[in-house]
Protein backbone atom coordinates (compact mmCIF):
# COMPACT_ATOMS: atom_id res chain seq x y z
CA UNK A 1 0.00 0.00 0.00
CA UNK A 2 3.07 2.14 0.76
CA UNK A 3 3.70 1.80 -3.00
CA UNK A 4 0.79 3.23 -4.08
CA UNK A 5 0.51 6.53 -2.43
CA UNK A 6 4.31 6.56 -3.09
CA UNK A 7 2.92 6.38 -7.52
CA UNK A 8 0.05 8.40 -6.74
CA UNK A 9 1.58 11.39 -5.24
CA UNK A 10 4.55 11.00 -8.24
CA UNK A 11 1.77 10.80 -11.23
CA UNK A 12 0.41 14.18 -9.63
CA UNK A 13 3.82 15.73 -9.31
CA UNK A 14 4.51 14.86 -13.23
CA UNK A 15 1.28 16.08 -14.13
CA UNK A 16 2.11 19.39 -11.50
CA UNK A 17 5.49 19.41 -13.55
CA UNK A 18 3.89 19.77 -17.43
CA UNK A 19 1.27 22.17 -16.03
CA UNK A 20 0.74 23.04 -19.80
CA UNK A 21 0.23 19.50 -20.83
CA UNK A 22 -2.77 19.47 -17.97
CA UNK A 23 -3.62 23.49 -18.99
CA UNK A 24 -4.05 21.97 -22.55
CA UNK A 25 -6.33 19.27 -21.64
CA UNK A 26 -8.72 21.62 -19.71
CA UNK A 27 -8.86 24.10 -22.13
CA UNK A 28 -9.81 21.35 -24.83
CA UNK A 29 -12.86 20.90 -22.44
CA UNK A 30 -13.66 24.12 -23.06
CA UNK A 31 -12.80 24.54 -26.77
CA UNK A 32 -14.95 21.26 -27.26
CA UNK A 33 -17.90 22.90 -25.28
CA UNK A 34 -17.54 26.28 -27.16
CA UNK A 35 -17.39 25.01 -30.62
CA UNK A 36 -20.71 23.15 -29.75
CA UNK A 37 -22.20 25.69 -28.07
CA UNK A 38 -21.68 27.86 -31.41
CA UNK A 39 -23.09 25.40 -33.59
CA UNK A 40 -26.27 24.62 -31.87
CA UNK A 41 -27.05 27.81 -29.82
CA UNK A 42 -29.97 26.10 -28.09
CA UNK A 43 -29.46 22.32 -27.84
CA UNK A 44 -32.63 20.13 -27.32
CA UNK A 45 -32.70 18.34 -23.90
CA UNK A 46 -32.01 15.01 -25.26
CA UNK A 47 -29.28 15.59 -27.43
CA UNK A 48 -27.52 17.84 -24.35
CA UNK A 49 -26.96 14.46 -22.78
CA UNK A 50 -25.88 12.87 -26.06
CA UNK A 51 -23.74 16.16 -26.42
CA UNK A 52 -22.20 15.82 -22.78
CA UNK A 53 -21.60 12.58 -23.33
CA UNK A 54 -19.83 12.40 -26.62
CA UNK A 55 -17.57 15.61 -25.38
CA UNK A 56 -16.81 13.81 -22.45
CA UNK A 57 -15.60 10.28 -23.93
CA UNK A 58 -13.66 12.37 -26.39
CA UNK A 59 -11.77 14.83 -23.44
CA UNK A 60 -11.59 10.92 -21.27
CA UNK A 61 -9.86 9.52 -24.31
CA UNK A 62 -7.61 12.08 -24.87
CA UNK A 63 -6.69 13.28 -21.06
CA UNK A 64 -6.17 8.62 -20.43
CA UNK A 65 -4.45 8.18 -23.53
CA UNK A 66 -0.89 9.54 -22.30
CA UNK A 67 -0.75 7.99 -18.83
CA UNK A 68 1.40 5.40 -20.54
CA UNK A 69 2.22 6.76 -23.63
CA UNK A 70 3.97 9.83 -21.83
CA UNK A 71 6.82 7.44 -20.29
CA UNK A 72 10.33 6.68 -22.45
CA UNK A 73 11.11 3.28 -22.15
CA UNK A 74 14.17 3.82 -19.98
CA UNK A 75 11.58 5.62 -17.43
CA UNK A 76 9.13 1.97 -17.75
CA UNK A 77 12.29 0.21 -17.49
CA UNK A 78 12.95 1.97 -14.26
CA UNK A 79 9.43 1.34 -12.49
CA UNK A 80 9.40 -2.53 -13.67
CA UNK A 81 13.04 -2.79 -11.60
CA UNK A 82 11.25 -0.82 -8.50
CA UNK A 83 7.63 -1.81 -8.36
CA UNK A 84 4.97 -4.25 -8.24
CA UNK A 85 3.00 -4.05 -11.61
CA UNK A 86 -0.53 -3.91 -9.57
CA UNK A 87 0.85 -1.42 -7.73
CA UNK A 88 1.65 0.82 -10.59
CA UNK A 89 -1.96 0.17 -12.31
CA UNK A 90 -3.80 1.13 -9.75
CA UNK A 91 -2.24 4.24 -8.97
CA UNK A 92 -2.68 5.52 -12.31
CA UNK A 93 -6.50 4.07 -12.17
CA UNK A 94 -6.76 6.47 -8.74
CA UNK A 95 -4.76 9.36 -10.74
CA UNK A 96 -7.02 8.68 -13.91
CA UNK A 97 -10.08 8.80 -12.14
CA UNK A 98 -9.23 11.82 -10.63
CA UNK A 99 -8.53 13.40 -13.60
CA UNK A 100 -11.67 12.46 -15.30
CA UNK A 101 -13.45 13.51 -11.91
CA UNK A 102 -12.19 16.88 -12.53
CA UNK A 103 -13.08 17.02 -16.33
CA UNK A 104 -16.67 15.67 -15.28
CA UNK A 105 -16.84 18.87 -12.83
CA UNK A 106 -15.55 21.50 -15.47
CA UNK A 107 -18.09 19.79 -18.33
CA UNK A 108 -20.87 19.98 -16.17
CA UNK A 109 -20.10 23.72 -15.20
CA UNK A 110 -18.82 25.12 -18.81
CA UNK A 111 -22.17 23.79 -20.56
CA UNK A 112 -24.32 25.08 -17.75
CA UNK A 113 -22.71 28.48 -18.11
CA UNK A 114 -22.35 28.41 -22.12
CA UNK A 115 -26.00 26.63 -23.74
CA UNK A 116 -28.22 26.09 -20.54
CA UNK A 117 -28.52 23.01 -17.83
CA UNK A 118 -31.79 20.87 -18.49
CA UNK A 119 -30.78 18.51 -16.44
CA UNK A 120 -33.85 18.41 -13.40
CA UNK A 121 -31.81 16.23 -10.84
CA UNK A 122 -28.63 17.13 -10.90
CA UNK A 123 -26.60 15.64 -8.10
CA UNK A 124 -28.12 11.80 -9.65
CA UNK A 125 -27.03 13.20 -13.22
CA UNK A 126 -23.36 13.48 -11.68
CA UNK A 127 -23.12 10.95 -9.38
CA UNK A 128 -24.53 8.13 -11.96
CA UNK A 129 -21.83 10.01 -14.29
CA UNK A 130 -19.03 9.65 -11.96
CA UNK A 131 -20.15 5.83 -11.20
CA UNK A 132 -19.93 5.40 -15.00
CA UNK A 133 -16.60 6.91 -15.38
CA UNK A 134 -14.43 4.33 -12.67
CA UNK A 135 -15.81 1.72 -16.02
CA UNK A 136 -14.52 3.97 -18.73
CA UNK A 137 -11.33 5.15 -16.32
CA UNK A 138 -10.60 1.65 -16.15
CA UNK A 139 -11.15 0.41 -20.00
CA UNK A 140 -9.20 3.40 -21.29
CA UNK A 141 -6.51 3.09 -18.90
CA UNK A 142 -5.83 -0.65 -19.90
CA UNK A 143 -6.40 0.45 -23.70
CA UNK A 144 -3.55 2.80 -22.77
CA UNK A 145 -1.23 0.41 -21.70
CA UNK A 146 -2.01 -1.71 -25.18
CA UNK A 147 -1.55 1.46 -27.16
CA UNK A 148 1.96 2.40 -26.12
CA UNK A 149 3.17 -0.97 -27.39
CA UNK A 150 2.27 -0.44 -31.01
CA UNK A 151 2.46 2.02 -33.89
CA UNK A 152 0.07 4.13 -34.14
CA UNK A 153 -0.81 5.07 -30.83
CA UNK A 154 -3.53 7.81 -31.09
CA UNK A 155 -5.81 6.10 -33.80
CA UNK A 156 -5.82 2.60 -31.91
CA UNK A 157 -6.83 4.36 -28.69
CA UNK A 158 -9.81 5.17 -30.32
CA UNK A 159 -10.64 1.97 -32.50
CA UNK A 160 -9.64 -0.54 -29.18
CA UNK A 161 -11.31 1.42 -26.32
CA UNK A 162 -14.74 3.01 -27.74
CA UNK A 163 -16.70 -0.12 -28.85
CA UNK A 164 -15.39 -1.43 -25.44
CA UNK A 165 -16.55 1.62 -23.77
CA UNK A 166 -20.15 1.10 -25.14
CA UNK A 167 -22.20 -1.06 -22.70
CA UNK A 168 -21.01 1.57 -20.08
CA UNK A 169 -22.30 4.56 -21.90
CA UNK A 170 -25.42 2.65 -23.22
CA UNK A 171 -26.06 2.34 -19.30
CA UNK A 172 -24.62 5.90 -18.15
CA UNK A 173 -27.20 7.54 -20.72
CA UNK A 174 -29.73 6.06 -19.61
CA UNK A 175 -29.60 7.21 -15.69
CA UNK A 176 -28.82 10.57 -16.96
CA UNK A 177 -31.85 10.71 -19.21
CA UNK A 178 -33.81 9.52 -16.21
CA UNK A 179 -32.19 12.56 -14.35
CA UNK A 180 -32.85 14.88 -17.35
CA UNK A 181 -36.55 14.09 -16.78
CA UNK A 182 -36.07 14.25 -12.34
CA UNK A 183 -38.00 10.96 -12.55
CA UNK A 184 -37.92 8.84 -9.06
CA UNK A 185 -34.69 7.50 -8.01
CA UNK A 186 -35.90 4.10 -7.35
CA UNK A 187 -36.34 4.21 -11.07
CA UNK A 188 -32.59 3.61 -12.35
CA UNK A 189 -31.47 1.31 -9.32
CA UNK A 190 -31.49 -1.75 -11.54
CA UNK A 191 -29.54 0.06 -14.25
CA UNK A 192 -27.17 1.17 -11.54
CA UNK A 193 -26.63 -1.89 -10.21
CA UNK A 194 -25.96 -3.23 -13.41
CA UNK A 195 -23.26 0.04 -13.92
CA UNK A 196 -21.43 -0.98 -11.52
CA UNK A 197 -21.49 -4.63 -12.06
CA UNK A 198 -19.70 -3.72 -15.50
CA UNK A 199 -17.32 -1.14 -13.79
CA UNK A 200 -15.96 -4.08 -11.00
CA UNK A 201 -15.80 -6.94 -14.18
CA UNK A 202 -13.28 -4.46 -16.41
CA UNK A 203 -11.71 -3.23 -13.41
CA UNK A 204 -10.97 -6.49 -12.15
CA UNK A 205 -9.85 -7.88 -15.38
CA UNK A 206 -7.61 -5.25 -16.24
CA UNK A 207 -6.00 -6.01 -13.19
CA UNK A 208 -5.82 -9.30 -14.20
CA UNK A 209 -4.32 -8.66 -17.43
CA UNK A 210 -2.26 -5.82 -16.90
CA UNK A 211 1.24 -8.14 -14.94
CA UNK A 212 1.25 -9.98 -18.62
CA UNK A 213 1.03 -6.50 -20.45
CA UNK A 214 3.91 -4.33 -18.65
CA UNK A 215 6.99 -6.10 -19.36
CA UNK A 216 8.39 -6.35 -22.98
CA UNK B 1 -8.39 -40.14 -39.93
CA UNK B 2 -8.35 -39.67 -35.93
CA UNK B 3 -8.68 -36.06 -36.33
CA UNK B 4 -10.53 -35.99 -39.47
CA UNK B 5 -13.76 -37.12 -37.59
CA UNK B 6 -14.95 -33.52 -37.03
CA UNK B 7 -14.49 -32.36 -41.11
CA UNK B 8 -16.73 -35.37 -41.75
CA UNK B 9 -19.49 -34.43 -39.27
CA UNK B 10 -19.18 -30.80 -40.48
CA UNK B 11 -19.65 -31.91 -44.05
CA UNK B 12 -22.49 -34.55 -43.15
CA UNK B 13 -24.51 -32.30 -40.98
CA UNK B 14 -24.51 -29.19 -43.44
CA UNK B 15 -25.72 -31.18 -46.33
CA UNK B 16 -28.46 -32.44 -43.58
CA UNK B 17 -29.03 -29.12 -42.82
CA UNK B 18 -29.21 -27.47 -46.42
CA UNK B 19 -31.67 -30.90 -47.29
CA UNK B 20 -33.45 -30.54 -44.59
CA UNK B 21 -33.80 -26.68 -44.17
CA UNK B 22 -34.93 -26.26 -47.94
CA UNK B 23 -36.92 -29.47 -48.20
CA UNK B 24 -38.22 -29.98 -44.47
CA UNK B 25 -41.74 -29.38 -43.38
CA UNK B 26 -42.33 -25.80 -41.69
CA UNK B 27 -44.67 -24.36 -39.43
CA UNK B 28 -46.66 -21.71 -41.38
CA UNK B 29 -46.57 -18.67 -40.04
CA UNK B 30 -48.31 -15.12 -40.88
CA UNK B 31 -45.36 -12.87 -41.58
CA UNK B 32 -42.81 -15.13 -41.47
CA UNK B 33 -44.22 -17.63 -43.81
CA UNK B 34 -41.26 -19.47 -45.69
CA UNK B 35 -38.50 -16.89 -44.68
CA UNK B 36 -38.43 -19.36 -41.22
CA UNK B 37 -35.84 -21.74 -42.71
CA UNK B 38 -33.14 -18.48 -42.69
CA UNK B 39 -33.77 -19.88 -38.91
CA UNK B 40 -31.07 -22.54 -39.67
CA UNK B 41 -28.87 -20.21 -41.12
CA UNK B 42 -28.64 -17.32 -39.75
CA UNK B 43 -29.04 -18.28 -35.84
CA UNK B 44 -26.33 -20.47 -36.08
CA UNK B 45 -24.11 -17.86 -37.70
CA UNK B 46 -24.81 -16.46 -34.02
CA UNK B 47 -23.81 -19.58 -32.14
CA UNK B 48 -20.90 -20.31 -33.92
CA UNK B 49 -19.46 -17.03 -33.79
CA UNK B 50 -19.77 -16.87 -30.30
CA UNK B 51 -18.30 -20.10 -29.85
CA UNK B 52 -15.60 -19.83 -32.21
CA UNK B 53 -14.73 -16.56 -30.79
CA UNK B 54 -14.80 -18.36 -26.89
CA UNK B 55 -11.95 -20.68 -28.78
CA UNK B 56 -10.07 -17.74 -29.93
CA UNK B 57 -10.07 -16.53 -26.22
CA UNK B 58 -8.96 -19.91 -24.56
CA UNK B 59 -5.97 -19.71 -26.96
CA UNK B 60 -5.33 -15.94 -26.15
CA UNK B 61 -5.30 -17.41 -22.62
CA UNK B 62 -3.21 -20.22 -23.12
CA UNK B 63 -0.78 -17.85 -24.93
CA UNK B 64 -0.81 -16.18 -22.19
CA UNK B 65 -0.19 -19.11 -19.83
CA UNK B 66 2.90 -20.50 -22.26
CA UNK B 67 3.99 -17.90 -24.87
CA UNK B 68 4.18 -20.45 -28.04
CA UNK B 69 3.47 -19.18 -31.68
CA UNK B 70 1.17 -22.29 -31.82
CA UNK B 71 -1.24 -20.23 -29.57
CA UNK B 72 -0.89 -16.92 -31.03
CA UNK B 73 -1.66 -18.24 -34.66
CA UNK B 74 -4.88 -20.40 -33.35
CA UNK B 75 -5.89 -17.50 -31.41
CA UNK B 76 -6.00 -15.32 -34.76
CA UNK B 77 -6.96 -17.67 -37.27
CA UNK B 78 -10.52 -18.25 -34.76
CA UNK B 79 -10.82 -14.58 -34.20
CA UNK B 80 -10.86 -14.12 -38.02
CA UNK B 81 -13.76 -17.18 -38.65
CA UNK B 82 -15.05 -15.41 -35.81
CA UNK B 83 -15.18 -12.06 -37.22
CA UNK B 84 -16.26 -13.82 -40.70
CA UNK B 85 -19.39 -15.60 -39.54
CA UNK B 86 -20.11 -12.22 -37.77
CA UNK B 87 -20.10 -10.66 -41.24
CA UNK B 88 -22.58 -13.71 -42.70
CA UNK B 89 -24.70 -13.49 -39.20
CA UNK B 90 -25.64 -10.03 -40.04
CA UNK B 91 -25.81 -10.04 -43.79
CA UNK B 92 -28.36 -12.88 -43.27
CA UNK B 93 -30.02 -10.95 -40.21
CA UNK B 94 -30.40 -8.24 -42.61
CA UNK B 95 -31.88 -9.96 -45.53
CA UNK B 96 -34.39 -11.68 -43.04
CA UNK B 97 -35.17 -8.22 -41.10
CA UNK B 98 -36.07 -6.60 -44.44
CA UNK B 99 -38.97 -9.60 -45.31
CA UNK B 100 -40.30 -9.74 -41.86
CA UNK B 101 -39.66 -5.79 -40.24
CA UNK B 102 -39.95 -4.10 -43.58
CA UNK B 103 -36.31 -2.78 -42.82
CA UNK B 104 -32.54 -3.43 -43.27
CA UNK B 105 -31.76 -1.84 -40.31
CA UNK B 106 -34.10 -1.12 -37.75
CA UNK B 107 -31.91 0.21 -34.43
CA UNK B 108 -32.99 -3.78 -32.79
CA UNK B 109 -30.64 -3.83 -29.52
CA UNK B 110 -29.54 -7.44 -31.20
CA UNK B 111 -28.34 -5.60 -34.31
CA UNK B 112 -26.71 -2.91 -32.26
CA UNK B 113 -24.88 -5.60 -30.21
CA UNK B 114 -23.69 -7.93 -33.28
CA UNK B 115 -22.26 -4.76 -34.84
CA UNK B 116 -20.43 -3.70 -31.65
CA UNK B 117 -18.77 -7.34 -31.58
CA UNK B 118 -17.58 -6.84 -35.45
CA UNK B 119 -15.84 -3.30 -34.55
CA UNK B 120 -14.45 -4.72 -31.25
CA UNK B 121 -13.07 -8.07 -33.71
CA UNK B 122 -11.85 -5.72 -36.58
CA UNK B 123 -10.18 -3.59 -33.91
CA UNK B 124 -8.77 -6.80 -32.99
CA UNK B 125 -7.25 -7.03 -36.29
CA UNK B 126 -6.21 -3.95 -36.35
CA UNK B 127 -4.13 -3.67 -33.64
CA UNK B 128 -2.65 -6.86 -34.55
CA UNK B 129 -1.04 -5.11 -38.26
CA UNK B 130 0.25 -2.47 -35.66
CA UNK B 131 3.39 -4.26 -34.62
CA UNK B 132 7.01 -5.41 -36.01
CA UNK B 133 7.69 -7.60 -33.67
CA UNK B 134 6.16 -10.97 -33.24
CA UNK B 135 6.31 -11.43 -29.99
CA UNK B 136 5.16 -8.22 -28.69
CA UNK B 137 2.09 -8.66 -31.25
CA UNK B 138 1.14 -11.96 -29.72
CA UNK B 139 1.00 -11.21 -26.32
CA UNK B 140 -0.80 -7.77 -26.31
CA UNK B 141 -3.44 -8.78 -28.68
CA UNK B 142 -3.87 -11.85 -26.57
CA UNK B 143 -4.47 -9.43 -23.72
CA UNK B 144 -6.84 -7.14 -25.81
CA UNK B 145 -8.62 -10.32 -26.99
CA UNK B 146 -9.33 -11.18 -23.51
CA UNK B 147 -10.04 -8.37 -22.37
CA UNK B 148 -12.82 -7.09 -24.92
CA UNK B 149 -14.51 -10.69 -24.34
CA UNK B 150 -15.28 -10.08 -21.22
CA UNK B 151 -16.61 -6.73 -21.62
CA UNK B 152 -18.20 -7.71 -24.46
CA UNK B 153 -20.38 -10.47 -21.97
CA UNK B 154 -22.54 -7.94 -20.67
CA UNK B 155 -22.77 -6.82 -23.84
CA UNK B 156 -24.09 -9.56 -25.46
CA UNK B 157 -26.29 -10.81 -21.98
CA UNK B 158 -27.83 -7.78 -20.17
CA UNK B 159 -28.03 -5.28 -22.49
CA UNK B 160 -30.51 -6.52 -25.07
CA UNK B 161 -32.87 -7.24 -22.24
CA UNK B 162 -33.20 -4.21 -21.01
CA UNK B 163 -34.60 -2.79 -23.74
CA UNK B 164 -37.43 -3.96 -26.09
CA UNK B 165 -36.62 -5.55 -29.21
CA UNK B 166 -38.01 -6.89 -32.52
CA UNK B 167 -36.03 -10.27 -31.68
CA UNK B 168 -38.02 -13.50 -30.75
CA UNK B 169 -36.92 -13.93 -26.76
CA UNK B 170 -36.84 -10.26 -26.15
CA UNK B 171 -38.71 -7.16 -24.46
CA UNK B 172 -42.01 -9.34 -24.67
CA UNK B 173 -41.87 -10.98 -27.60
CA UNK B 174 -42.16 -14.94 -26.76
CA UNK B 175 -38.83 -17.00 -27.63
CA UNK B 176 -38.65 -19.52 -30.42
CA UNK B 177 -38.72 -22.02 -28.56
CA UNK B 178 -42.14 -21.15 -27.01
CA UNK B 179 -43.85 -22.38 -29.81
CA UNK B 180 -42.31 -21.44 -33.62
CA UNK B 181 -39.62 -23.55 -32.72
CA UNK B 182 -41.70 -27.40 -33.07
CA UNK B 183 -40.12 -30.53 -32.88
CA UNK B 184 -39.32 -30.94 -36.27
CA UNK B 185 -37.22 -27.71 -36.72
CA UNK B 186 -35.21 -28.49 -33.69
CA UNK B 187 -34.06 -31.50 -35.52
CA UNK B 188 -32.88 -29.56 -37.80
CA UNK B 189 -31.82 -26.27 -35.56
CA UNK B 190 -29.37 -27.92 -33.24
CA UNK B 191 -27.67 -30.06 -35.92
CA UNK B 192 -27.15 -27.01 -37.88
CA UNK B 193 -25.92 -25.10 -35.20
CA UNK B 194 -23.27 -28.17 -34.78
CA UNK B 195 -22.23 -28.39 -38.62
CA UNK B 196 -21.66 -24.81 -39.03
CA UNK B 197 -19.90 -24.65 -35.84
CA UNK B 198 -17.35 -27.22 -37.13
CA UNK B 199 -16.90 -25.71 -40.07
CA UNK B 200 -15.37 -22.79 -38.51
CA UNK B 201 -12.57 -24.66 -36.90
CA UNK B 202 -11.98 -26.55 -40.03
CA UNK B 203 -11.71 -22.99 -41.94
CA UNK B 204 -9.68 -21.84 -39.02
CA UNK B 205 -7.54 -25.03 -39.42
CA UNK B 206 -7.13 -25.12 -42.94
CA UNK B 207 -5.51 -21.00 -41.98
CA UNK B 208 -2.93 -22.34 -39.46
CA UNK B 209 -1.82 -25.20 -41.64
CA UNK B 210 -1.40 -22.22 -44.35
CA UNK B 211 0.71 -20.13 -41.80
CA UNK B 212 2.60 -23.17 -39.83
CA UNK B 213 4.04 -23.80 -43.66
CA UNK B 214 4.62 -20.40 -44.43
CA UNK B 215 6.27 -20.27 -41.20
CA UNK B 216 8.79 -23.59 -42.48
CA UNK B 217 9.47 -21.92 -45.68
CA UNK B 218 10.76 -18.93 -44.18
CA UNK B 219 13.01 -20.61 -41.62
Amino acid sequence: MQQFWVLLRHEMLLEWRQRNALGGMLLYVVSTVFVAYMTFKVVPALSWIALYWVMLLFAATNAVAKSFMQHSTGRLLYYYSLVHPLQLLLAKLAYNFLLLTVIHLLTTAIMSLLVGNPVQDLPWFWFTGWVGLLGITAILTLVSAIAQKASNQSTLMAVLSFPVVIPVLVLVIRLSKQALDGLDRSVGQAWLLNLVAIDLLVVAVALLLFPYLWKD
Amino acid sequence: MKQNWYKWAAALLILYTAWFGIMGDVPRKVVLNESIRNLYFHVPMWFGMIIILGASVYHSIRYLQNPLAAHDIKAESTAKVGVLFGILGMVTGMLWAQYTWGEWWSADPKQNTSAIALLIYMAYLVLRGSFKDDQQRAKVSAVYNIFAYAALIPLLFILPRLTDSLHPGNGGNPGFGAYDLDGRMRMVFYPAVLGWTLLGFWIANLRNRIIYLQHKNEA
